[in-house]
C-alpha cells in the first residue's frame, strides 16, 4: 500500500497550488496515511469485470445549445479582487 | 416563542392564504426569535431583516390582488451559506470568499421564493460542506439547541439548529454524504436528501459534483413534503438535473404503512452504534411493524465499504472543483505577490481552513499518476457494487430503515483531532450519496435526552414513499413534537 511521507504532501500540495507550513505537512502525512490504511479495505474486494460508477445519472442529460442573454461582464468582473478595462488583472505571467 | 414561531410551515401557508395573518407578521415574529435565539445557538451566519420584509410584504400584495396562494405563502426559510442568492453573501464557511457577492440566485431559492417563501438569512455550516459537526466553519461554532456543549451535526449544522429552535419553520441544506440527515438527526428535525438529479444545483457551491444534492429541513415529514415538491424538478441550468415529473408529495401522504416493506440491514447495524440509538431505531421499527409495516433482513455486503469508497471519491471531485479558488475572479486574493504561481499558493494557504487543505491534498493524491488505478478507479468500481446491493435490496423492500447517526450529538473538540473518527460519524448516511438514492431522516427518540435519527432509504426517484412511510410513523407517534428546552 501507499505511505504517505512528508515528501508526497510536498508534491501532492505543489499540484494543488497549495502552500503549507511545517506543522501541516507533518499533520497532514500523518493523517492521510492513516486514512488511506483505512481504505486499504476496497483493495481486497473483487473489482473485475465491473464497470466504475462516475455518476447516479444515466439518462440523456444534454440541452439544445440556444443562445441566451449570459451575465454581463461589469457583473462577472465586480466580485474580482482586482480588475482592469473589463478584464481579470493577475501577476506577470510572461517574461516573469 | 410567540404563537407564530411555533408554527409549522403547512399552516403558515394557511393561514397566510387564508389572509389570517399576514406573511409581514410571520417574517418579523420569526426575525425576533432569531434576535432573541441566535445569540445562544449561533445558527446564522448573515441574517437579512429588509430584504425578507421586502418579500414578505410582496408575498401579502400578491395574495390581497386575488392570486392564488402558493405552496410556501409567507413561509421563512433559513438557507445554508452555499446556495447564491444576488445581492446578499455567500461565505460557504470559507474565508476564501471573502467579501464575495454572486451575481446570481440559485434555482432552489428562486422555486422557494416563487411560491411563496420568504428568505431570513444564511446559516453556518462546515467549509465548503465539509464535516459533519460545522466546526470546521472559519467564523463560528454553531450550538446544538438541545444541549449547548454539543455540535449540531454537519455541515448543514446551522439550518438544522435553525428549524429546531423555532428561528426557522423550514431551511435549505445540502447533502454529499449525510449533510442535511446528520444534523437533522442530532438537532430532532426531518431532513429529506433528495435522488440525485431531483433537485436543481444551479447556484450551489459545488463540493463532489457527483455526490452533492439539495434538500429541504422541517419539524415534520409533512412539511418536508411540502417543500420537497417545490424544490424538485428539471432545470435547463443544471445537466445533472432530471427531466422526471414530481408527484404531489404534501398531497400524497395519507397512504400509511400497511403493507409496506421495511428492510433492515441487521449485520450492518452491528458493530458500533451506540446503545440508546439501537433502542431508538428498534421502537421505530416496532412503531412501523404495529403500523402494518412487514419488516424483513435485507443484506448490503458492500457498504461496509462505502466510508472508504467515499473519501476517495468525494475527495477527488473536491480538489478538482476547488481549483476555481485561486484568487482571481472573486474572494480573497492574498499578499501582493509578484509571481502567479505564488499568489494561487498564499491565496489558497490563507484562505481555506485545515479540514478543506486535507481533503485537497488527499484528492489531489488518489488523482495523481501512479494512485489513480489504485485508489479513484477502484472506488468508482466499488461504488457500483454499492449501488448493486441496493438494487437488490429493494427487490424485497420498499423503504430500507437504519439509524441516521450511529450516535447522538457529541462534545465540541470530540471529534476534531482525528479525521477518520469524524468521517465514520457518516457511515450510515454515505451510502446513498454513492448509489444516488434518496434518504429521509426524522426523529425517533432520545439517546441520554439527546435526539435519535431514523434514516429511511429509497429507490431512485421514490421519495414519495419515504415521505409516506415518514408521516406514517409521525401520525403514530410524538418524538417529532418534542421541542429543546430554550424558552
Amino acid at each position: 500500500m501507499a505511505r504517505v511521507t512528508v515528501e508526497t504532501v510536498d508534491h501532492v500540495a505543489r499540484l494543488a497550488h497549495l502552500s503549507l507550513t511545517p506543522e501541516e505537512r507533518e499533520t497532514f502525512a500523518r493523517q492521510l496515511d492513516e486514512v488511506l490504511a483505512y481504505a486499504e479495505s476496497i483493495q481486497a474486494l473483487d473489482t473485475r469485470d465491473v464497470e466504475p460508477m462516475s455518476h447516479a445519472v444515466t439518462s440523456e442529460v444534454l440541452r439544445d445549445d440556444v443562445p441566451a442573454p449570459e451575465l454581463p461582464r461589469e457583473k462577472a468582473l465586480a466580485a474580482a479582487p482586482d480588475a482592469e478595462g473589463g478584464l481579470f488583472r493577475v501577476p506577470r505571467v510572461i517574461g516573469a | 416563542m410567540s404563537s407564530l414561531t411555533g408554527l409549522s410551515a403547512t399552516e403558515i401557508a394557511r393561514r397566510v392564504g387564508d389572509r389570517e395573518v399576514s406573511a409581514e407578521e410571520v417574517a418579523r415574529a420569526h426575525l425576533d426569535r432569531i434576535a432573541a435565539t441566535d445569540g445562544r445557538i449561533d445558527a446564522f451566519l448573515h441574517v437579512a431583516p429588509e430584504r425578507a420584509i421586502e418579500k414578505a410584504r410582496r408575498v401579502d400584495a400578491d395574495i390581497a390582488a386575488g392570486g392564488a396562494p402558493p405552496l410556501l405563502a409567507g413561509v421563512p426559510v433559513a438557507v445554508k451559506d452555499l446556495f447564491d442568492i444576488e445581492g446578499l453573501p455567500t461565505t460557504c464557511g470559507s474565508r476564501i470568499l471573502d467579501g464575495y457577492r454572486p451575481p446570481f440566485t440559485a434555482t432552489a431559492v428562486a422555486r422557494l421564493e416563487a411560491a411563496g417563501a420568504v428568505v431570513l438569512g444564511k446559516t453556518n455550516m462546515d467549509e465548503f460542506a465539509m464535516g459533519s459537526s460545522t466546526e470546521n466553519s472559519a467564523f463560528k461554532l454553531t450550538r446544538n439547541p438541545w444541549a449547548r456543549d454539543r455540535v449540531p451535526g454537519g455541515s448543514s449544522g446551522g439550518s438544522a439548529a435553525a428549524v429546531a429552535s423555532g428561528m426557522a419553520p423550514v431551511a435549505l441544506g445540502s447533502d454529499t454524504g449525510g449533510s442535511i440527515r446528520q444534523p437533522a438527526a442530532l438537532c430532532g428535525v426531518v431532513g429529506l436528501k433528495p435522488t440525485y438529479g431531483r433537485v436543481s444545483r444551479y447556484g450551489l457551491v459545488a463540493f463532489a459534483s457527483s455526490l452533492d444534492q439539495v434538500g429541504p429541513f422541517a419539524r415534520s415529514v409533512e412539511d418536508v413534503a411540502r417543500m420537497a415538491e417545490v424544490l424538485c424538478g428539471w432545470d435547463p441550468l443544471d445537466a445533472t438535473s432530471a427531466r422526471m415529473d414530481v408527484p404531489r408529495f404534501a398531497s400524497g401522504l395519507g397512504g400509511g404503512a400497511r403493507g409496506l416493506r421495511v428492510g433492515v440491514p441487521w449485520k450492518f447495524l452491528a458493530a458500533g452504534v451506540d446503545e440508546g440509538i439501537t433502542a431508538a431505531f428498534r421502537s421505530a421499527i416496532d412503531a412501523l411493524r404495529s403500523a402494518g409495516a412487514e419488516v424483513v433482513d435485507v443484506d448490503l455486503p458492500h457498504v461496509s465499504h462505502a466510508i472508504a469508497t467515499y473519501y476517495i471519491v468525494a475527495t477527488a471531485e473536491a480538489s478538482s472543483n476547488l481549483a476555481r479558488y485561486d484568487g482571481v475572479r472573486y474572494g480573497l486574493r492574498a499578499g501582493h505577490a509578484r509571481d502567479l504561481r505564488r499568489m494561487y499558493g498564499e491565496t489558497r494557504d490563507r484562505g481555506f481552513g485545515p479540514e478543506v487543505k486535507r481533503r485537497i491534498i488527499l484528492g489531489t493524491f488518489v488523482l495523481s499518476s501512479g494512485y489513480y488505478d489504485a485508489y479513484y478507479l477502484r472506488a468508482q468500481k466499488v461504488r457500483t457494487l454499492v449501488r448493486r446491493d441496493f438494487e437488490q435490496a429493494f427487490g424485497t423492500s420498499d423503504v430500507i430503515a437504519t439509524p441516521t447517526s450511529p450516535v447522538p450529538a457529541f462534545r465540541f473538540g470530540e471529534k476534531t483531532a482525528d479525521p477518520l473518527k469524524m468521517y465514520l460519524a457518516d457511515i450510515f448516511t454515505v451510502p446513498a450519496n454513492l448509489a444516488g438514492i434518496p434518504g429521509l431522516s426524522l426523529p425517533c427518540g432520545f439517546a441520554d435526552g439527546l435526539p435519535a435519527g431514523l434514516q429511511l432509504l429509497g429507490r431512485p426517484f421514490d421519495e414519495a414513499t419515504l415521505l409516506r412511510a415518514g408521516h406514517a410513523y409521525q401520525s403514530l407517534t410524538t418524538h417529532h413534537l418534542a421541542r429543546p428546552p430554550l424558552s
